[in-house]
């Protein structure tokens, strides 16, 4: 009796070591690193690895490793000193091309590298961080989209010699004509333009209404949402930070996880920063259609400015600070097809005047009947007016900012503008000393509360105990292992989670002992005492277990950020704890007792 | 070892002592709801949304020199307090909706930084009102979504009369752990939701643990009135359901005094929650049970079609 077949016994251990192994990655610790990812996300090769290597070794410097990780260059260091050399070097060298991070990396031995596994990864509240949630503008998204169809129908409208006038609020154009023939007229040529636009009447037979549909004003969100993910991964890989995460979030909200950042002012700076730049031609007679005044920043005079835009910031595909003459100045290098319109402009237009209008939106509360509302208020303004004396093309450079300004409209430049603006609605930082201390604290409990629990079941069930806290101790290797394979990170709440499970699991064992018990004091030999302690405890201990699971399963599904946290540890926890405290317990046990003729029980 | 001798006979759920009990928990539930009703929760900034530093001096920190210079700076509404040791303080504002959050940020930090001290700014969270009452909202869903599900699991498993004993139950250590922080005011965060469930989750598991044992009795033990065999289950599980809290405990403890100041709400929680919840799956659980009647009949199965034994002779 109580005996396991060994495929059982083996299968056990199999686990086991399994779990060991998965486990193994996180003794090691880590050390100072330096990673390099392309820019464009192209997965680097050997012949780029030894590259950098030579890079870094001319500078002195040797890698105590360097290898490729997701097709990323990874190279550890014995000193922060070294760490810095490398890291410096090697964005002077590749500053324009890749993203050059300090680091962190573990210091695995390449055997447990190459088979692939990972130490679990440390959340922010442990190594250091900024998290940010951001939401982007959809409003201004749409809005700015029913500009482009106002100016398209202004402009075809026109061609068609149709008398009209097409304004826009609450994201509807509304179009005035000046007969119902024209209306209709009015109506084919929009219907042509956009079939999928929502055309109605208006109030009078003579005007027209025009919006987008739902499914156009989905497209144009997910577009936006898009769009800025992507602009928001070049700014941050502008930026220089290992580990980026930058990830949607439901509809209209966008993650951005940046782990290590000291300095979360500049980073928030060029996150949500909208600025960007258009070049249009003075009107001299100032009374051309379309027309307006721009204000003048600082002592830049005002200026009446041509609709047309000559060339606008998302045709700008490289921009970097310089200065002449001691004034900080951008240098600009637009596309082809803008380049080429700047050609045509500056040959028609020498000796005239053209301006540079910087472009920003900031988000305000403002009172509106005694509610709070969110608005967007955008600035236009000239920052430098010059005239044409010669012609150019795709090169040229502005000026008229201030050095902190022209570094980041340079950054912001190349890294392409949002398309809608986005704001920060959450964000925490968490300094690297509390990091290191939320470690330290977290560990120091778990490994306080996991002794006082072992040398409790230890003294209160002698032998059966200890067989307890053989299966508490692989339980923890198995939340670790679980942890790691998953690359969930752990944070300060799922250290919590885990101390709570090395509580809650020898719950298991002691609903198994106390009915062995039970049954021993019913004058059941110790043999059958054990197997009906194991049977008759299993649907208490499921039905526990599985109570539990659905609230930590609640948790994980709804909860947010730490409560998430929490809940994945308690989760993994409770699964490995079935595991460990029925089965491994019962294996041991098997092992020690099974079979022999017992006069009483260790229990 | 034994921490109670083998057999005992707790006489826990006779009428009077179930009227005791029923005495303590409405006080408990009363004086819980009385005082989040008028007292209210220590909300984080988690749910009201606003600023919050952690900042770290080098020498123990002068409350009311930082509590003046940061009222000098025109933060009137900030609340200053230690946090944990004497070098560390936390500065909590209000959401501040006429300036940005990084503007507000820089002048906190050169409003603290003014007094000429070296100080490692340790944490720094800003969050808006709209994202906090968005978590508040999430928080109360998963509390409710959770005592649902556990509702619909335990009638499966057992019989509505349990269901509704578990659930009135766990409402209830509910309640009385968050009327706890609302009493000592205790700082009410998003890790406290998260403990308040965990809480839900530990002593439903000891409810369910009784319950099992009373199922197993009912169906056993002939003859024997509900009361009788539900007293008999609870103190066959006394050994079990005090060890398993004893060492929950023992964890929590170390959590709560070596864990640090972010995580002792959490602790603190789970520690009332578990005091709680380990009387109310003794006493309330089984008590609203016996209230609705509960017996062995309901634990049978009911047979599947009863005109056919009207049709019999």
């Amino acid at each position: 009796m109580n005996k396991y077949p060994s495929w059982l016994n083996a299968l056990v251990l199999a686990i086991l070591l399994a779990g060991c192994l998965l486990a193994l990655p996180n003794i090691y610790g880590s050390v100072e690193a330096v990673q390099i990812a392309d820019n464009d996300g192209v997965a680097y090769d050997e012949a780029r690895l030894d590259e950098y290597v030579r890079v870094v070794e001319n500078a002195g410097v040797t890698p105590e490793a360097a290898f490729l990780q997701d097709g990323r260059v990874v190279m550890r260091f014995n000193s922060t000193e070294d760490q810095e050399i490398a890291g410096e070097r090697l964005k002077a060298a590749y500053e324009r091309d890749a993203n050059v991070a300090a680091t962190l990396a573990p210091r695995l031995p390449d055997w447990v590298r190459k088979l692939g596994l990972n130490p679990m990864s440390l959340g922010l509240d442990l190594r250091g961080g900024v998290y940010v949630l951001l939401e982007v503008d959809m409003a201004t998204a749409i809005d700015s989209r029913m500009k482009g169809y106002q100016q398209d129908f202004d402009d075809r409208l026109r061609d068609a010699r149709i008398r009209h006038r097409v304004d826009l609020a609450d994201q509807r154009l509304s179009i005035r004509l000046t007969s119902a023939e024209d209306a209709q007229a009015a109506r084919a040529i929009i219907e042509r333009t956009d079939p999928n636009l929502l055309v109605g009447n208006g109030a009078d037979g003579n005007s027209l209404t025009v919006r987008m549909s739902e499914a156009q004003i989905k497209e144009r969100q997910d577009f936006a949402i898009e769009q800025n993910l992507t602009t928001l991964r070049n700014r941050v890989n502008q930026l220089g930070v290992a580990e980026p995460l930058v990830q949607r979030q439901g509809v209209d909200r966008i993650v951005v996880q940046l782990p290590g950042v000291q300095d979360p002012n500049q980073l928030k700076r060029i996150l949500t920063a909208t600025a960007t730049l258009e070049f249009r031609l003075v009107d001299m007679s100032g009374d051309e259609p379309g027309s307006r005044r721009y204000p003048g920043r600082g002592d830049e005079s005002s200026q009446v400015l041509k609709r047309q835009v000559i060339a606008s910031g998302d045709q700008i595909i490289d921009a970097r600070t310089g200065s002449d003459q001691g004034q900080p100045i951008v240098s600009i290098t637009l596309d082809s097809a803008a380049g080429e319109r700047m050609l045509q402009t500056t040959m028609d237009n020498l000796n005239k005047p053209m301006s540079t209008v910087f472009i920003e939106s900031r988000r305000e509360t403002v009172m509106r009947n005694g509610v709070e509302e969110q608005r967007t208020v955008k600035t236009e303004e000239v920052i430098n007016t010059a005239t044409i004396r010669g012609v150019f093309k795709n090169r040229f450079q502005i000026s008229g900012l201030t050095p902190a300004e022209a570094y980041d409209l340079a950054l912001l430049l190349r890294a392409g503008a949002l398309a809608a603006p986005v704001y920060t609605i959450d964000e925490r930082t968490i300094g690297p000393s509390l990091g290191q201390d939320n470690i330290d604290r977290g560990f120091n409990a778990i490994k306080i509360g996991f002794l006082a629990v072992i040398v409790f079941m230890a003294i209160y069930y002698r032998a059966f105990g200890l067989i307890a806290n053989v299966a508490l101790l692989s339980n923890l290797v198995f939340i670790v292992a679980m942890l790691s394979v998953l690359g969930a990170s752990l944070t300060l709440p799922g250290i919590a989670g885990i101390v709570l499970t090395v509580g809650m699991a020898v719950d298991a064992n002691v609903l198994i002992f106390e009915r062995i018990r039970e049954e021993l004091a019913g004058g059941a030999p110790p043999q059958s005492a054990i197997n009906a302690g194991y049977e008759k405890a299993l649907s208490s201990i499921t039905d526990a277990n599985i109570t539990t699971l659905i609230a930590a399963v609640v948790l994980f599904a709804i909860g947010t950020g730490p409560v998430k946290g929490f809940a994945i540890t308690l989760l993994l926890g409770i699964i490995t704890s079935m595991f460990t405290a029925i089965v491994g317990t019962r294996a041991i046990v098997n092992l020690i007792f099974g079979g022999r003729k017992l006069q009483s029980l260790p229990v | 070892m034994r921490l109670i001798k083998t057999k005992t006979t707790i006489d826990f759920l006779s009428s009077g002592r179930r009227k005791i009990a029923l005495a303590i928990s409405a006080v408990l539930v009363v004086v819980s709801l009385v005082s989040l009703a008028t007292r209210g929760l220590e909300f984080g900034i988690d749910f009201t949304g606003g600023i919050l530093l952690e900042v770290g001096y080098e020498q123990p920190a002068d409350l009311e020199q930082i509590r003046g210079s940061l009222s000098n700076a025109g933060f009137e509404d900030a609340q200053v307090q230690l946090f944990g040791r004497e070098t560390d303080v936390l500065v909590r504002l209000p959401p501040q909706p006429q300036e940005s959050s990084e503007s507000v940020r820089q002048r906190l930090q050169t409003t603290l930084e003014s007094g000429g001290q070296n100080i490692d700014l340790r944490r720094v969270e800003s969050v808006s009102a709209q994202v906090g009452s968005e978590l508040a909202e999430r928080g109360a869903l998963a509390m409710v979504v959770a005592l649902l599900l556990i509702f619909i699991y335990v009638m499966i498993r057992f019989q509505w009369k349990f269901s509704a004993g578990a659930v009135a139950a766990l409402a209830h250590d509910a309640i009385v752990t968050v009327g706890f922080f609302s009493i000592f005011r205790f700082p009410f965060d998003l890790t406290v939701v998260a403990a308040v469930l965990a809480v839900i989750g530990y002593s439903l598991n000891d409810t369910v643990v009784a319950f099992d044992r009373i199922r197993e009795n009912f169906l056993s033990l002939r003859g024997v009135s509900a009361e009788d065999a539900m007293n008999t289950s609870i103190n066959e599980m006394l050994a079990r359901t005090l060890i398993t809290g004893l060492t929950t405990l023992l964890v929590l403890a170390a959590l709560l005094v070596l864990g640090g100041e972010s995580i002792a709400p959490f602790s603190i929680a789970l520690i009332v929650g578990i005091i709680i919840g380990t009387y109310s799956s003794i006493y309330t659980a089984s008590a609203t049970a016996l209230a609705l009647n509960v017996n062995p009949q309901d634990l049978i199965e009911p047979i599947k079609n009863p005109e056919l034994i009207d049709d019999l002779p």
